[in-house]
């Protein structure tokens, strides 16, 4: 844990994506002001004591908003992230355990989803079902499940190759152990920093999917609803736009920071074998 | 005045000095050799004399070249070590540009030293010189093979008529036989051209065979200097004289279990691989195991030697039950078997040593853990009786059971090798397959782990099938020898015998290519 | 490498037909008649019949579906029902937009992202590195629509060069049809770039560690000289992969540029279609986009086993 800690940009980057996330929680609890309040005569207000973002077109405020909007954003990105791991890793082992026709499957399999950017999905989707929040969370979860996947693959095939996984198999165990004690634990770390860059690619992909009106809908709000809403108006408001896209960017910053200190924190254990170089 | 004279050379990283004080002189024409384990700052010292050290590398003392010290300018350097000095390194797989055809790395080499002459005529004469047709100079590095990839090294090293070869462990990722031929082409082509040459190594045979006069580093500083044969036949120094006790291997205990019945017969065992290739248009199975038949002895030690590829990790594997034959069947203590259907209650009594001490176990579990995994193949232990073998297997082999509970980064090599060896003693089992056990290993840590075995052999009764490549460690501690090539047993009998008498074209080849023995008198 | 090739894009008819599959079943899955739920609830039955017929939607699945497959491979995609036109014509013309935009935007990003990745490897840990990664940090964070709202505010509002939005037709004027791609396409060339470079700098910084750069400078180059003739055309290699992956999202993601702009192009083509529920239109573009992103993929994949030479002879991908 203090090895972990001694990363600066992992701290950094932690640190502030807790920030958001709690502010996400708490929106859940209290805001400033309720988001479906609607008051016309208040609306475009300038940054204020009463309104500390300001309010938007219908009066609503807007850090209420953000607050608000901030954990959908968070929401859809985990629950997408959660769903290629949960689909994604088991498909991965599988193919780097069994081999043969399971692999080939799974990399067709994969291959063929990777096709169908999310966008796309999300389109297909709405066509059928109408726009949602969910809608958005399953069209990036689908597209999320080859990633995890062909991680979850790469990594343990470099491992299904050392010594160790023939040992556990001379003790007897089977394909479904070998993944779970041998295989697993040595890939998580990769899982998990993939994982914080899906969530980041989540929260952009979520915010242009509600941005074209095939994501989350009103009364409900995201950021990226938050700046469809503004587009209309964006010209003469443009405080409007700023607002919601400088929380994204701040936030999937942080993501991203925190993803890359975690690697650095992890890499260097992730290394198998010895290079001898100061021999 | 010498050719290169290192005096007083430290170099440090960060806090961690990694050569201490070395000093040394390389004179025109002479062959100077340095030995030394992983971690003795053998190839630091190399890189520090080419100016090839690492960034965050700290060096101090002085290194002249003809009396001049080296420049300090980067590309002054650069351009003095391309013209005087020609280097081979140890990994021929990565240190060639596999985006680049050999002849243009060659020619590469030649222009940037200016030579006079058209570089058409070098390139040709170059490869010829090393041992290599035309056509491989028109293919990519990963087209050749391991050995064919340091002759493109040697090649390029010697494209500026360097006045110093410096080679460190040029030949330890080949096999034995490709080894003798890469050594002999060193040593034929420094005469030729009376180069100097520096060659560094932890195998000692190697390093008698081609120098005159040798060092030894330990742990960063100079040990021993000295005429080679001297130095090997008398050695002074207390780390020396170890390091040439390892490399002659007397190990085997005077009592043994008497050899008993046959326990395991291998008979007509045949694997074929499916190449790949799609429905039609699919390669001719490869066939890596041919007809195999032989039979070990309980109590016997059996040996299986044979250059890389010749199938014997394949064979290995069959009878551990890791891979499934084609044809032929197996038989231990009565019940037969075709690789991975052997049955589960008698998978306890096969084990397997691998060879990598550092790949056989799982990082993220305690060794206690891992020691213990064979156990599943004996349900009807309890917790305590599990226990109480790992505790056991694991002091068999020399350890503290207080160690259980560490994870295995936290173990040296020879160490882990223990363990490995304790993981499969921890069912009882009759039969103990051991892959290159100690090849992986420092030359100084090779014979204690091999006295250990031949202790084990002793005290339990156990019966050996060791899978090598190495002849001496073989003669050690084998009582029958089988000799495979390309998949078939080719020749059969005791150390002793094949040694002196060896039949087969293989095995007369590989008893060609072993080199001296260090520290007794030249035949 | 014909052998290659040939087996390469195999697998991309095959995922192209398996894709179409896929597409008709969803849009054709939808529980009640698609004639109906294209006309909505008010409509007539007879209006319902004659899109019906119209649609050939009593015909038998696989006979619809082949037909389609032949009639695409012919170049008809179908009648759309809303805008009374062949929906080839429909998506031909809104491609003028779509597809200068997606190229002129990945040109933008290589000739910015990967001199600036390169630059930042040689300067390793130096100001200029950590200027030009923190940059492409931010780079990346910032969704391409919102940055097309910042870049209209400033250079169409405030300074006035360039047009806010709308699109001239190529054949009225073609300068004009260019000044208005060029906002959009830097848009979108923003985070493509940031990722450029970065993985431009980490595949140059990883080839710098290999052996084959050590043994160029025992040949007497010095590190910067090794790096250059040998490093960059290895560290080309992941680069190319992420080259091809990142355009063919780029063509998926033009769509949504498309909406800040108000560019006619198939983005707003699809969402207009969307709206409409005119599944015929969804389908035929939808196709299309795929085809886009799966035959950028095949070359790619063909493209990375020309320059590396170890590709050639595997004969399993």
């Amino acid at each position: 844990m203090k090895r972990l800690l001694s990363h600066p940009s992992l701290v950094i980057g932690l640190a502030a994506t807790l920030v958001f996330l709690a502010l996400g929680l708490l929106s859940l609890a209290w805001t400033p002001y309720p988001i479906e309040q609607i008051d016309i005569p208040r609306r475009y207000l300038a940054p204020s004591a009463a309104h500390w973002l300001g309010t938007d077109n219908l009066g609503r405020d807007m850090l209420s908003l953000v607050m608000a909007g901030t954990w959908t954003s968070f929401l859809v990105a985990a629950v997408a992230v959660a769903i290629g791991v949960g689909v994604g890793v088991p498909l991965g082992l599988a193919a780097a355990a069994w081999g043969g026709a399971v692999e080939w499957l799974v990399l067709r399999l994969t291959d063929f989803v990777f096709a169908f950017p999310a966008v796309i999905v999300a389109i297909l989707i709405t066509t059928l079902l109408g726009p949602s929040a969910v809608n958005a969370i399953i069209a990036i979860g689908i597209f999320n499940i080859p990633v995890f996947a062909r991680v979850a693959r790469g990594g343990a095939l470099s491992i299904a190759t050392l010594d160790f996984v023939a040992a556990g198999r001379l003790a007897g165990l089977g394909n479904v152990l070998i993944a779970w004690r041998h295989l697993l634990p040595n890939i998580m770390s990769l899982i998990i920093v993939q994982g914080t860059i899906q969530m980041s690619l989540g929260i952009l992909a979520e915010a242009g999917l509600s941005y074209i009106g095939l994501g989350t809908q009103p009364p409900e709000t995201s950021l990226g609803l938050m700046l469809r809403e503004a587009q209309q108006v964006f010209l003469i408001h443009p405080w409007l736009t700023l607002v919601p896209g400088l929380s994204i960017v701040l936030i999937v910053i942080a993501l991203n920071i925190a993803g890359d200190g975690l690697r650095d924190a992890i890499d260097p254990r992730l290394r198998q074998g010895n290079s001898n170089v100061l021999a | 005045m010498s050719l290169l004279e290192v005096s007083g050379l430290s170099i440090r990283f960060g806090a961690t000095e990694a050569v201490s004080n070395v000093s040394f002189s390389l004179e025109r024409g002479e062959r100077f050799g340095i030995i030394g384990e992983s971690g003795s700052g053998k190839t630091l010292t190399a890189l520090a004399v080419t100016g090839l050290l690492p960034e965050g590398a700290a060096m101090t003392g002085s290194i002249s070249l003809d009396g001049a010290s080296l420049p300090a300018s980067e590309r002054a350097m650069a351009r003095l070590r391309g013209k005087r000095v020609g280097m081979v390194f140890q990994e021929p797989m990565t240190a060639l540009n596999p985006l680049m055809r050999v002849n243009d790395q060659i020619e590469e080499s030649i222009r940037l030293n200016e030579m006079h002459g058209a570089t058409q005529i070098e390139v040709p004469y170059l490869l010829k010189e090393v041992g290599l047709e035309l056509r491989h100079g028109d293919r990519f590095p990963h087209q050749l093979s391991g050995g064919q990839r340091q002759r493109v090294m040697i090649a390029m090293a010697l494209a500026s008529r360097p006045d110093i070869l410096i080679a460190d462990e040029p030949t330890s990722a080949l096999d034995l036989i490709t080894q003798r031929k890469v050594l002999d082409l060193i040593a034929d082509i420094c005469t030729r051209r009376q180069m100097a040459l520096l060659f560094i190594s932890h195998d000692l045979k190697a390093v008698a065979a081609l120098c005159n006069r040798v060092a030894v580093m330990h742990r960063g500083r100079l040990v021993e200097t000295g005429r080679a044969a001297a130095t090997f036949s008398a050695p002074q120094q207390p780390y020396t004289q170890r390091l040439v006790a390892a490399s002659r291997f007397d190990v085997r205990p005077p009592s043994r279990p008497a050899i008993g019945d046959t326990l395991l017969e291998v008979n007509g065992i045949t694997r074929d691989y499916r190449q790949g290739g799609m429905l039609f248009w699919a390669d001719k199975p490869l066939r890596a195991v041919n007809a195999v038949g032989f039979s070990i002895a309980s109590a016997e030690c059996l040996a299986l030697v044979g250059p890389s590829g010749c199938g014997k990790t394949t064979l290995a594997k069959i009878i551990v039950g890791l891979d499934k034959a084609t044809t032929g069947d197996v038989r231990l203590a009565g019940t037969t078997y075709h690789g991975s259907d052997l049955p589960q209650p008698l998978r306890r009594d096969v084990s397997l040593v691998f060879q990598d001490p550092f790949g056989s176990f799982n990082p993220r579990r305690t060794i206690a853990d891992s020691v213990g995994e064979p156990l599943r193949l004996e349900p009807e232990l309890s917790r305590e009786a599990r226990q109480a073998r790992v505790v056991e297997a694991v002091e068999a082999v020399g350890l503290n059971a207080g160690m259980l509970a560490r994870y295995p980064h936290e173990f040296s090599g020879g160490q882990r090798q223990r363990l490995a060896i304790a993981r499969a003693l921890v069912t009882r089992p009759k039969l103990v397959v051991l892959d290159e056990p100690v090849s992986a290993l420092d030359v100084s840590v090779r014979g204690e782990v091999l006295a250990l075995l031949a202790r084990l052999q002793a005290d339990f009764g156990l019966t050996y099938l060791i899978i090598s490549h190495d002849l001496d460690m073989v003669r050690a501690m084998a009582d029958r020898v089988l000799v495979m090539d390309a998949g078939r047993i080719v020749e059969e009998g005791k150390p002793a015998q094949i040694f002196a008498e060896p039949q087969h074209r293989l095995t007369r080849d590989l008893m060609a290519a072993r080199l001296p023995d260090v520290g007794m008198a030249p035949a | 490498m014909i052998l290659f090739a040939l087996r390469r894009f195999l697998g991309f008819a095959a995922t192209l037909i398996v894709a179409a599959l896929v597409i008709f079943w969803l849009l054709d899955l939808l529980p009640g008649d698609p004639a109906q739920f294209i006309l909505g609830i008010n409509a007539t039955p007879e209006s319902v019949a004659r899109l019906r017929l119209q649609m050939g939607l009593d015909a038998p699945a696989h006979e619809r579906f082949l037909g389609w497959l032949w009639g695409m491979l012919q170049g008809d995609f179908g009648q759309s029902y809303t805008q009374r036109a062949p929906v080839a014509e429909l998506i031909w013309g809104r491609l003028g937009v779509t597809l200068p935009l997606s190229v002129l935007a990945m040109v933008i990003s290589v000739v910015v992202g990967l001199p600036l990745g390169i630059l930042a490897a040689r300067r390793r840990g130096k100001l200029l590195d950590t200027a030009i990664m923190v940059t492409a940090q931010t780079g990346v964070a910032i969704p391409n629509f919102w940055f097309g709202m910042l870049l209209t505010l400033v250079f169409a509002v405030g300074l006035r060069w360039l047009p806010p939005g709308g699109f001239t037709p190529w054949n009225e004027d073609g300068w004009a049809a260019f000044r208005g791609l060029i906002l959009p396409s830097l848009a979108l060339a923003l985070p493509q770039a940031s990722i450029l470079a970065r993985v431009m700098r980490t595949a140059l910084v990883d080839v710098t560690g290999q052996d084959y750069i050590r043994t160029a400078r025992a040949k007497g180059l010095t590190m910067g000289e090794a790096v250059w003739r040998h490093g960059v055309r290895n560290a080309l290699l992941p680069v190319l992969t992420i080259l091809g992956l990142q355009f063919a999202y780029l063509v998926a993601g033009t769509i949504i540029v498309e909406n800040v702009f108000y560019l006619p192009g198939l983005g707003r083509l699809i969402f207009t279609a969307i709206l409409e529920r005119d599944l015929i239109l969804v389908r035929g573009a939808t196709i299309i986009l795929i085809l886009a992103v799966t035959a950028t993929m095949l070359l790619t994949d063909i493209t990375y086993a020309l320059v590396d030479p170890r590709l050639r002879e595997r004969s399993t991908p």
